[in-house]
């Protein structure tokens, strides 16, 4: 297996981790952290992949996941801006619900073939591009295409835009973003939809094009968690999400390709001899994601950057007696 | 502008000063109930039969001294992490990945005997505190990993020790498959006698009424780790600190209490509980180490603390309730059910504390 | 201060519209009604100071105002047309700009970004060139300096006021409610505010100016409303004619200006030594230089300096929360860099600025906060253990002589209120027996009977023998209890003189970063301009 087809399948796979990411992101930046993302995009990957059978349509799929993860996330917005009830245990039991939801609605439907499909395409110039072009650009699903220009738009948004800046006031000052007439309810309401309707597009990425198909409890694995890791790798902006994205995807992705050969480059493939030390390539992704936290955490204490000063915190006007 | 509403009553809450005592255990129960309408709804709408499966529930998992002796089976892994749950998030120490410390204590346990530590025919009362030791050990240092992370780092724990998790998923898998393997299956031998918990079943010959319990020693360790834990947090200097620094990490630290200390402390109780858990399981319940033994008992633990709202004694009421859910739960069609109960259980109780911080009242307009 | 009042008998005529009509508001929260039937006047052009005790229900009052809070009852006019406010933002296009006591600027964000924060131009894109020049022009105009391009962490307390300030004139504000807003300022600073303020009234702008300083409400304002437990003592009297005594009976009902015994003693041996000391704060910028200090058993040693100029970081290093380079030593013993544990068994106790934050365990019982420095040791720890009926009955017994006002022992921390919180700090602190007392801003925030109360307890403690540091904003506090005052400016701190001969202009002096050309206090040949009496 070629290193541009496993970087392209990287890509591809990323794409679920990005849009996720991209999600908790902008939940994030708002102040409220959505733990409930791994339930979202089981949710989501079900809602795809029924609806697209369903109705022959993927892109309705799409659409009706979306709508799923955003409603799941107003749940998680309800109990954690209004009742204000802790966010990060809101989004665990979230998480445990969706994923329940949609195992049960999912029966029956590991049976039900790949489901409909997505265009796949490759961008004429630069698809040429050496290296670069096979795995990036060559027959990659419509939704990769569409992950590529997320990450731009996001960033515009948060950095150079007015409703991007009060994004940034009300995740890390919420009360002079209130005392300014800004309704922080809304602001974050609005952000954790979009992050859980993101949250159900990477579902549907999954379920629609990645590994097409409903696999039940296989469909994910620690994909939801791995998205909330990246944010804080990202440091909470779009452009280094994205890299870390692609890059566990790719890792992960690494590890399944050194089981399958006889030989690496001429030396005999202890994974392939050996199966059960496959297992230890197995392990490698997470033990990846650890050491990117690792990574971040550093920097973060050296650089003085953080999360939003307020993630995590619920926002009461007025609180007497400060 | 007069506004036009919905409703002839308005909905006003009040910021409460106080909570009346016994609210909490009321909001919760309430939760509960809610939680199971909700439940029950939902089951009806997909087709299922919502009475028929809380009666079978009921049934299946209280109705007979055989049952039991089940449910308390089920119970006892499900008490030991609701304390480990427990103990960490008194501190605030969100540390999710307790199933990954239960997997690692099994195979903690497991190893005393695959490694052949111990001569065969060795006694049991050596046997069983080492294996249960190790499991302890295991676990403890699994989730003490992540809580030196935490404490060094300011690494995020929820992620770390859930990542620690899925390799301990994959580092059983590896022994299973391969150094452990009975005969290319997938599973060890099986334990010599002198290493398996004792059951009531056991005592048979002399007790004939004891036939087919089968709930193990593991039960009375996790009451006894239940009263530990208890007094740990209520009477003893570490608990004072412990729930000091869940209150004000800032205000313990001005107390002087070093937090990065206690943080691996904790961590390491909790992992160690998480172990036993699975020490016991594996000793009690499996006899061999095998993949996939464990359906979810450390997450399920996860929402058995959040329900005792982390009391040790509420843990084991409900780590209980929830052995029968779990129980019961297997036989339900289809297989998502009790995971989804568990979700919305645990949704409606969290939200349900909103009664705590405030006062709803309905007022006509 | 220069005397203004003549200058502006003429302009605020009681004929002239009024700015702002508040009538019957009624404002209640949770155990209190902090407005009872309040009626308020702001009329065009004048300069109204709203004084009261902290509680008095002022800053309560302007919140219903600025569309924070909805009254329970009452309406509110603003020239003249009868409005209801549903939020801030509706205020603010009223014409109503309120720069509250906490600054309510986002750190991260520039100048210019916090500015234009909640407004809807521009439309879209944020193309901050054309809107810094904006801001830029605004802050020339206005005398109100300042970078619009910088971000809000990096300015200073007095730097970042303007800032707010500008924020409310850049949306149109004609009417400015100024809550506290010397609290945070040097004595040169507020008349650099005052002038700014005299200048936006010659404009034609109208001003609140809330406080609970009698000297200053008499140099700034025009007219005066007094409150006191939610109602008003004084409605809009002209300034002009009141004096001191008379307001602060109005506020508080009795005739209090503090008069506390104060022995003169003679100071002991030194109990807490600093030298060289350097620190950094959280943002990495140099927060001490060179810290030279000595404070004696039985004496109190007052230091004086606006907050941000280091005294945070001070009081951390001598507790052992913040490392430091160079020494410090509490009876001889080395502390700097030691674990707080080991700087807690020298004999420090720590009276911290934050009370709720640092200083107690808001969901733990008043037990439980209490024995946070004594859990260690007989008889309430014993070894691994805590003996609890012990643990209560000590509780008991310091509650009922420190007069913490509470249900119970057994009540949560959360449901005191400032002054009984500050009581059951300093119950905790002062009954361990302490050598060395740090006490950080301990009135802030209190009623005039709390800060009695605390700075009895204080001397009483200077009588036993404890050597004292305190840290504070408040010069008259400084002025009144300590026996040798220091200023803190930017990480230096000055050679301490004796309070007898302190003068409070060339503290002000220092407090701003100006040293006296002359070494002997009280004849530096500058300008007279002293805290003067009415």
């Amino acid at each position: 297996m070629s290193l541009e087809l496993a970087v392209a399948a990287g890509v591809t796979a990323g794409t679920v981790l990005l849009f996720a990411a991209i999600g908790e992101l902008f939940a994030e930046r708002a102040g409220v952290i959505n733990l409930g993302v791994q339930g979202m995009m089981f949710v989501g990957a079900l809602v795809g992949f029924r609806v697209g059978l369903q109705t022959g349509d993927a892109w309705v799929g799409i659409l009706l996941a979306m709508l799923a993860g955003g409603a799941l996330a107003l749940l998680h917005g309800i109990v954690s801006i209004h009742l204000q009830a802790d966010q990060i245990v809101s989004g665990l039991a979230l998480t445990f619900l969706g994923t329940g939801v949609a195992l049960v609605l999912g029966e029956g439907l590991a049976s039900a073939g790949s489901g409909a499909l997505l265009p796949v395409y490759s961008v004429p110039l630069l698809s040429d591009i050496p290296i670069l072009g096979p795995a990036f650009f060559t027959n990659q699903s419509v939704l990769v295409y569409v992950g590529y220009l997320l990450v731009p738009i996001a960033s515009f948004w948060i950095f150079h835009t007015r409703p991007g800046l009060h994004l940034r006031a009300v995740g890390e000052q919420p009360a002079a973003a209130d005392a300014l007439g800004i309704n922080v309810y809304r602001v974050r309401y609005a952000y954790v939809i979009a992050g859980g309707a993101l949250a159900g597009l990477a579902g549907a990425t999954q379920s629609l094009a990645v590994v097409p198909g409903w696999h039940a409890d296989k469909t994910f694995i620690a994909q939801g968690w791995i998205a909330v890791a990246l944010v804080i790798f990202g440091q909470w902006k779009p452009g280094r999400t994205m890299i870390g994205a692609y890059l566990v995807a790719f890792i992960s992705r690494l590890a399944l390709d050194l089981q399958a050969p006889r030989d690496i480059f001429g030396l005999e493939n202890p994974f392939f001899y050996y199966q059960p030390s496959t297992f230890f390539l197995n392990m490698l992704p997470f033990g990846l994601v650890i050491l990117v936290l690792i990574v971040a955490a550093r920097e973060a204490n050296r650089k003085r950057i953080g999360a939003p000063a307020a993630l995590g915190l619920p926002y009461v006007r007025g609180e007497r007696g400060r | 502008m007069p506004r036009r509403h919905l409703l002839p009553v308005r909905i006003v809450a009040e910021r409460r000063l106080e909570a009346p005592r016994g609210l909490g255990l009321l909001t919760t129960l309430g939760g509960i109930v809610v939680a199971l309408v909700i439940s029950g709804v939902l089951i009806a709408v997909i087709g299922g039969d919502p009475i028929g499966s809380y009666a079978h529930i009921l049934r299946a998992s209280l109705g007979s001294s055989g049952v039991l002796s089940d449910t308390l089976v089920k119970a006892t892994p499900l008490i030991f992490t609701g304390l480990a749950s427990s103990i960490a998030f008194r501190m605030r120490l969100w540390n999710i990945g307790t199933e990954g410390q239960l997997l690692m204590g099994a195979w903690g346990a497991s190893a005393v005997v695959l490694f052949g530590l111990l001569p065969a025919g060795t006694s049991p009362f050596i046997t069983l505190p080492l294996m249960m030791l190790a499991g302890f050990g295991v676990g403890a240092l699994w989730a003490g990993v992540a809580g030196w992370l935490k404490a060094r780092l300011n690494v995020n724990e929820i992620i770390t020790t859930l990542m620690l998790f899925w390799i301990a998923q994959r580092w059983i898998q590896y022994w299973v498959f391969g150094p452990w393997s009975e005969g290319g299956f997938q599973m060890s031998p099986r334990f010599p006698r002198e290493a398996w918990l004792p059951r009531l079943t056991d005592f048979a010959s002399a007790v004939p009424d004891l036939g087919g319990l089968t709930v193990h020693l593991g039960f009375v360790l996790a009451l006894v780790a239940a009263g530990l834990i208890w007094f740990l947090l209520s009477r003893t200097r570490k608990g004072y600190e412990i729930r000091l620094i869940g209150d004000n990490p800032r205000a313990a630290r001005y107390a002087g209490i070093d937090i990065g200390r206690n943080i691996i402390l904790v961590m390491l109780i909790s992992g160690g509980l998480a172990g036993l858990a699975g020490a016991s399981e594996i000793s009690g319940v499996v006899h061999r180490l095998q993949d996939n033994f464990s359906p979810g008992y450390g997450f399920t633990g996860i929402i058995v603390a959040f329900l005792a709202r982390f009391n040790p004694i509420g843990v084991v009421v409900a780590g209980i309730a929830f052995g029968a859910l779990i129980l019961a739960g297997r036989e339900i069609q289809p297989a998502g059910i009790p995971a989804m109960i568990q979700g919305i259980i645990l949704f409606c109780v969290i939200a349900s504390d909103v009664f705590l911080r405030y006062r709803v009242r309905l007022e006509a307009r | 201060m220069t005397d203004t009042h003549a200058l502006d008998a003429t302009r605020a005529a009681p004929s002239a519209p009024l700015a702002v009509g508040m009538r019957d508001i009624v404002k209640r929260f949770p155990g209190v009604l902090a407005n009872d039937a309040v009626d308020f006047e702001l009329r065009r052009g004048e300069v109204h100071a709203l004084l009261g005790e902290n509680g008095a229900g002022k800053s309560t009052l302007m919140n219903v105002l600025a569309g924070l809070y909805r009254p329970d009852a009452g309406t509110i006019e603003v020239d003249g047309r009868e409005v209801e406010f549903q939020s801030p933002r509706d205020a603010i296009a009223a014409g109503l700009g309120m720069v509250h006591q906490h600054f309510t600027l986002v750190p991260s964000l520039t100048v210019t970004e916090n500015i234009l924060l909640g407004l809807r131009e521009p439309r879209f894109r944020l193309a901050l060139g054309r809107y810094e020049a904006r801001v830029g022009a605004l802050a020339e105009e206005t005398g109100l300096a300042v970078d619009p391009r910088v971000r809000v962490w990096q300015l200073s307390v007095g730097e970042q006021q303007r800032v707010e300030i500008l924020k409310m004139l850049y949306r149109g504000a004609t009417i400015l409610v100024m809550d506290e807003p010397t609290a945070v300022l040097a004595p040169q600073e507020t008349e650099e505010l005052f002038r700014t303020l005299r200048s936006m009234t010659e404009r034609g702008n109208s001003v609140v100016f809330i406080s609970h300083k009698l000297d200053e409400v008499l140099a700034i304002a025009d007219r005066i409303t007094v409150m006191r437990r939610g109602k008003v003592t004084a409605a809009g009297v002209e300034a002009a004619g009141m004096t001191k005594r008379e307001l602060a009976r109005l506020m508080v009902g009795r005739e209090v200006l503090e008069s506390l015994e104060k022995v003169a003693r003679e100071p002991g041996p030194a109990i807490l030594e600093l030298d060289g000391v350097g620190a950094i704060s959280d943002r990495g910028l140099r927060a001490l230089t060179d810290v030279r200090l000595q404070v004696h058993s039985g004496e109190i040693l007052g230091l004086a300096g606006v907050a941000g100029n280091g005294q945070s970081e001070l009081a951390e290093v001598i507790t052992g929360l913040r490392p430091c380079s160079g020494h410090i030593s509490v009876n001889g013993k080395e502390v700097a860099n030691r674990p707080v544990i080991e700087v807690i068994e020298a004999g420090v106790a720590h009276v911290p600025e934050d009370r709720t934050g640092t200083g107690s365990a808001p969901n733990l019982s008043l037990t439980d906060n209490l024995i946070m420095k004594s859990y260690r040791t007989r008889p309430i720890g014993r070894g691994w253990t805590i003996d609890r009926v012990v643990a209560r009955h000590r509780a008991e017994e310091l509650k009922e002589a420190y007069e913490v006002s509470a249900p119970s022992v057994d009540t949560e921390a959360r449901l005191l209120s400032g002054g009984n919180l500050q009581r059951l700090i300093l119950a905790r602190e002062i009954s361990s027996g302490p050598g060395l007392m740090v006490a950080v801003q301990p009135t802030r925030g209190l009623d005039v009977g709390a800060i009695e109360t605390v700075h009895r307890l204080l001397l009483a403690q200077r009588a036993d023998g404890t050597a004292i540091l305190l840290i504070s904003e408040d010069l008259d506090e400084i002025l009144s209890i300590a026996d040798r005052v220091a200023v803190i400016y930017e990480g230096r701190v000055s050679q301490p003189i004796p309070a007898t001969q302190a003068d409070v202009a060339e503290l002000g002096l220092l407090m701003t970063g100006v040293t006296p050309s002359g070494a002997v206090p009280g004849d530096d040949g500058g300008p007279r301009t002293s805290g003067a009496a009415a």
